[in-house]
C-alpha cells in the first residue's frame, strides 16, 4: 500500500518506521528538512520537503497515486485542511487526521473526516488504567 | 447586521471601522492580548480575546445570531477552521476567508466557504494594470456566473486594427462590452464598429476562452500567473 504521510514529528517518524518495516511504500512530508532526522536510519521511504497544504506539494508527494493519507503536524488546522484537500480534490481512498481538541475533532467526524484526537484517547487511557487498579 | 472578524489584524481593523461607521455591528475575535487592547482602544468595546478557530470563543462571540463571519486571519488554514466552524457548527449563512495563497481559492470553495477573497490576486491584478505592456487585465470577476470582466488594448502591430468587429473570429461566449477612444465618447460596439489601434475594448468572457480572447485582439499569447 502507498501511504502518504505529513508531518515528521514524532508520531508520523515512528508511523513512517512502522509502515515501512511492514513492507509498505511510504513517502513522510514536512516543511522543516531537520525533523527527518527522526527517521530511522533503516527507512526505505522517500523523505520529501514540502508543506501538505498545498497541492503542488501533495502532487510531488504522489498524492494522487497513493491509497492513504496520514496528517500528524502539530496544527490541528493544517492537518484539518492537508486531510480535507487529500479526500475532496485528490479523492484519496482512506484519509486520517490528527487534531488536538476534542470539540473541533467532533466537528470534522460529523464531516466525514476520519479524525483522531490525542487528548481524548489518552485521557480515556489514564482513566481506564487508574479505574483498572483501583478495582 | 451583526458581523464577526476572526483577526484583528491589518485587514479586520479596517474592516471593523468600515463596517461599524456603516451601523453594523461588529465584534473582533483576536488571540493576541496587546492587540486587543490597542483595538479596544480605537474603536470601542467591540474585541473579544480568543482563538477564533475553537468553538467555545465562538460559542461566546454569539456565532450562532451572527449574519456573516469573515475570517482575515495571516493564516490560510485558520480562516479555513473559522469558516467552516461558523457554516458547519452555528449555521451562519455567509461565511468569507481571506486567502493568501491563490491556489486555495478552489480548494476553499469546494469546502463550502462562500466567498473567497485573495490578497495575492488582488495585488496581482493592480500591479497588471499599471504594466502597459500587459494587454489583457482583469477588471471584474462575476463571481455568480463564473464571467469576467476584461479590458484589452488593440496593440498597433496588432491585425485587428482597421477590421470591423463582425469580422473578428471572436471565441464562442465572449463579446465586446464597450470601445473606449482617445478623444471620443465611449462607445458599445456593433457588427460594423472598425477597432483601431490603441482602442481600449471591454469584454466579457469566461476565464477558459481569457487567453484564446486575447490572442484574437492582440495575436499576443502571454503566460498566466495566479489562479
Amino acid at each position: 500500500m502507498k501511504v502518504v504521510i505529513m508531518g515528521c514529528g514524532r508520531v508520523g517518524a515512528q508511523l513512517a518506521a512502522l509502515l515501512d518495516s511492514d513492507g509498505h511504500e511510504v513517502t513522510i512530508l514536512d516543511v522543516d528538512s531537520t525533523s527527518f532526522r527522526r527517521l530511522p536510519p533503516t527507512f526505505s521511504g522517500v523523505a520529501l520537503l514540502g508543506d501538505g497544504t498545498d497541492q503542488e506539494a501533495l502532487v510531488k508527494a504522489g498524492i494522487e497515486e497513493t491509497s492513504a493519507f496520514v496528517a500528524v503536524t502539530q496544527g490541528d488546522n493544517r492537518n484539518v485542511m492537508a486531510a480535507q484537500i487529500a479526500k475532496h480534490i485528490f479523492n484519496v481512498p482512506r484519509v486520517l487526521c490528527r487534531i488536538y481538541d476534542p470539540l473541533r475533532r467532533d466537528l470534522y467526524e460529523d464531516l466525514g473526516l476520519e479524525a483522531f484526537s490525542p487528548t481524548t484517547i489518552f485521557a480515556q487511557l489514564l482513566r481506564d488504567k487508574l479505574v483498572e487498579a483501583a478495582s | 447586521m451583526y458581523v464577526i472578524i476572526v483577526g484583528g489584524g491589518k485587514v479586520g481593523y479596517y474592516l471593523c471601522r468600515t463596517l461599524l461607521a456603516e451601523g453594523h455591528e461588529v465584534l473582533i475575535v483576536e488571540k493576541n492580548e496587546a492587540k486587543c487592547e490597542r483595538l479596544e482602544e480605537e474603536l470601542g468595546s467591540i474585541c473579544l480575546r480568543g482563538d477564533g478557530c475553537e468553538t467555545a470563543t465562538l460559542a461566546e462571540a454569539g456565532t450562532g445570531r451572527a449574519d456573516m463571519l469573515i475570517a482575515a486571519t495571516n493564516e490560510d488554514e485558520d480562516n479555513l477552521v473559522s469558516c467552516q466552524l461558523a457554516k458547519y457548527k452555528f449555521k451562519v449563512r455567509r461565511t468569507i476567508a481571506l486567502i493568501n495563497n491563490p491556489e486555495n481559492e478552489t480548494v476553499f470553495k469546494k469546502l463550502g466557504i462562500d466567498v473567497t477573497v485573495s490578497s495575492t490576486n488582488l495585488v496581482l491584478e493592480h500591479i497588471e494594470q499599471e504594466v502597459p505592456t500587459h494587454h489583457l487585465m482583469h477588471l471584474l470577476k462575476l463571481e455568480e456566473s463564473g464571467l469576467e470582466i476584461v479590458e484589452v488594448r488593440i496593440p498597433g502591430h496588432s491585425s485587428v486594427a482597421g477590421r470591423r468587429v463582425r469580422d473578428l473570429n471572436l471565441p464562442q461566449g465572449a463579446v465586446l462590452a464597450l470601445v473606449i477612444r482617445k478623444d471620443q465618447r465611449p462607445m458599445i460596439p456593433a457588427p460594423d464598429t472598425v477597432l483601431e489601434a490603441e482602442d481600449q475594448v471591454l469584454a466579457v468572457t469566461s476565464h477558459e476562452l481569457e487567453d484564446a480572447l486575447r490572442l484574437t485582439l492582440t495575436g499576443q499569447r502571454v503566460e498566466r500567473h495566479g489562479n
